[in-house]
């Protein structure tokens, strides 16, 4: 069996590995509802249902070839984009510059898939960035200008262009130090479970153990031991995931730990938008986890900070 | 399909029903509400649907709505089954949908719209709309009623509603009302605009009730029960 799993490529021992800890998580959930049978175990039977889910289309998509993941990861930004343009306070006039601000999301993909990296990474900080004021100045009225020009850039800087890091860290080539290669492919696999890794344990350890709050008035499940044991035990479950990476062991530590630190960030900041805007969740599109964003806020911000720190030492 | 579109029905003449719909326009509805209209509305829009638990099973019944967008009709009409659009018309301006050949057959064989003079000046005794609307309703027809009469300007706003669709319930006795509120489809697609930007849209239903009373009072209570949808 330990010779079957040493012989598959790593994209299918990920899948066996994130199976083989869904079916865990399951049958936990199925001895727990046993044992003491309550309202607790409905919301984690639903997130885990939606775990299943969501890592079926992840790799459904990364088997089937680049153009799914392609399409995926651009309908995964535009449903997010989709979810805050909804929460704003958006004026008629707003209405050009918000089709323009969609219309960028195919054009930001398209970079990614004939592997424009120049392009890919000034489009929306300097195109859309100058378009969509000039968009919105033709709607000719300045009341609210300043805040509507600057809600939708920051839309699509987190939403399109963070996001679209993930698609583009896949045609990266890494480069390990004895010059063995890395597919990018494997690497953004590595990018996504450890991130949401260390958001599910950062839940159960804050669950288990969280006493002290870190950012009481944005979000107040976020605790600082949630957070360190959230951010110690991902880390420490990535090093069995070297295999995806051209890291040495302590770099593969140090790079988790980089993400998962980006990633809590990513999630008090869109925790801090939401407040904003006064709602819980930000769609209900996934059953026990609320809307896209819910699911992709830390990804917003570990996304471009893993691509960048690849693309800079390993390419 | 390129029969000649029909003028409107003289009062003298009997409308005939849901089943004398052709073959090829009702086949063309349902394949394009199939194949575009409802992607879209999932996949695009990202629509959301409460109470549509309360839409009768059995017309004839009138689905009555706020207006601010080109949305409302198709959201609407997206609520039901593929096999009963054939039964559902909306109630539309003939002189806005039926300005061209080109328009009017979209509509006609798309949305399949009952369409109504809304000028007073060019009502005839042939053209009334209250007597095609009752007649279309008479003959089995369940209608979408927009008794603001035009898409408002302001998204946020519900403008008077006018009192033809009183007559309308004074005139086919017993007719279900059901109100419907739809949500952000002035956001999304306002007038004068023409591509959507895809805000998450809504429609929430309330039940079925039939109204009784003045004509002021039918109108006031089926605003009021578009009115409570949104929480007023």
């Amino acid at each position: 069996m330990i010779g079957a799993y040493e012989g598959l490529s790593p994209l299918w021992r990920m899948c066996a590995i994130v199976g083989g800890i869904l079916t865990l998580a399951t049958a936990i959930l199925a001895f727990l509802q046993l044992v003491r049978p309550g309202a607790y175990t409905a919301e984690l039977w639903a997130r885990t249902r939606s775990w299943w889910i969501m890592a079926g289309l992840f790799f459904a998509a990364a088997v089937a070839g680049p153009w799914m993941s392609l399409a995926l990861f651009a309908f995964m930004s535009f449903w997010a984009m989709k979810e805050y343009v909804t929460l704003l306070k958006t004026r008629a006039a707003d209405h050009a510059a918000l089709v323009l601000a969609f219309a960028a999301i195919p054009i930001q993909y398209a970079w990614v898939a004939i592997d424009w990296y120049g392009m890919f990474i000034i489009f929306i900080p300097v195109y859309m960035f100058l378009a969509l004021p000039i968009r919105l100045v033709l709607s000719k009225q300045t009341e609210g200008f300043v805040a509507s020009a600057s809600q939708i850039q920051w839309g699509l800087m987190a939403f399109v262009f963070g996001l679209s890091h993930m698609s583009y860290l896949s045609r990266l080539r890494a480069m390990g130090p004895e010059g063995a290669l890395s597919d990018g492919r494997t690497l953004l696999l590595f990018l996504v479970f450890v991130v949401e890794m260390s958001d599910v344990l950062q839940y159960v350890w804050g669950k288990t153990l969280g006493r002290h709050k870190v950012v009481p008035t944005v979000s107040p499940n976020k605790t600082w031991e949630g957070l360190i044991g959230g951010v110690l035990s991902a880390s420490l479950a990535s090093l069995l995931l070297r295999f995806l990476t051209p890291f040495s062991v302590l770099e593969t530590f140090g790079v988790a730990v980089l993400i998962t630190v980006a990633g809590f960030f990513g999630g008090t900041v869109m925790s801090a938008v939401k407040r904003d805007f006064g709602v819980k969740d930000f769609g209900s599109l996934i059953p026990g986890h609320g809307g896209m964003l819910d699911r992709l806020d830390g990804l917003c911000y570990a996304a471009p900070v893993f691509f960048h720190y690849v693309r800079y030492f390993h390419t | 399909v390129t029969q000649k579109q029909p003028d409107e029905a003289p009062l003298s003449r009997r409308e005939k029903g849901p089943s004398s719909r052709s073959v090829a326009p009702d086949f063309l509805q349902r394949l394009f509400f199939l194949l575009v209209v409802r992607p879209f509305l999932t996949l695009f829009i990202g629509l959301k649907v409460r109470g549509r638990e309360n839409l009768p099973e059995r017309g004839p019944f009138l689905l009555v709505a706020n207006h601010s967008s080109h949305l409302d009709t198709v959201s609407l009409l997206a609520l039901f089954p593929l096999g009963r659009l054939k039964e559902i018309r909306p109630v539309a301006a003939a002189d806005y949908f039926e300005r061209n050949l080109t328009v009017s057959f979209l509509t006609r064989t798309f949305f399949n719209i009952l369409p109504i003079v809304r000028k007073r000046e060019d009502v005839t005794p042939e053209n009334d709309p209250r007597q095609a609307m009752v007649a279309a309703l008479k003959a089995g027809f369940s209608l979408i009623i927009f008794p603001e009469g035009t898409r408002s300007s302001s998204p946020e706003e519900i403008g008077r509603f006018k009192s033809g669709v009183a007559y309308l319930v004074e005139n086919v006795p017993g007719l279900p009302v059901v109100a419907a509120y739809l949500e952000n489809m002035g956001r999304s697609l306002p007038k004068g605009a023409w591509i959507p930007v895809p805000f998450f849209c809504n429609v929430l239903i309330g039940p079925a009730r039939t109204y009784a009373g003045t004509t002021p009072e039918i109108v006031a209570g089926i605003q009021a029960a578009v009115r409570d949808l949104r929480g007023d």
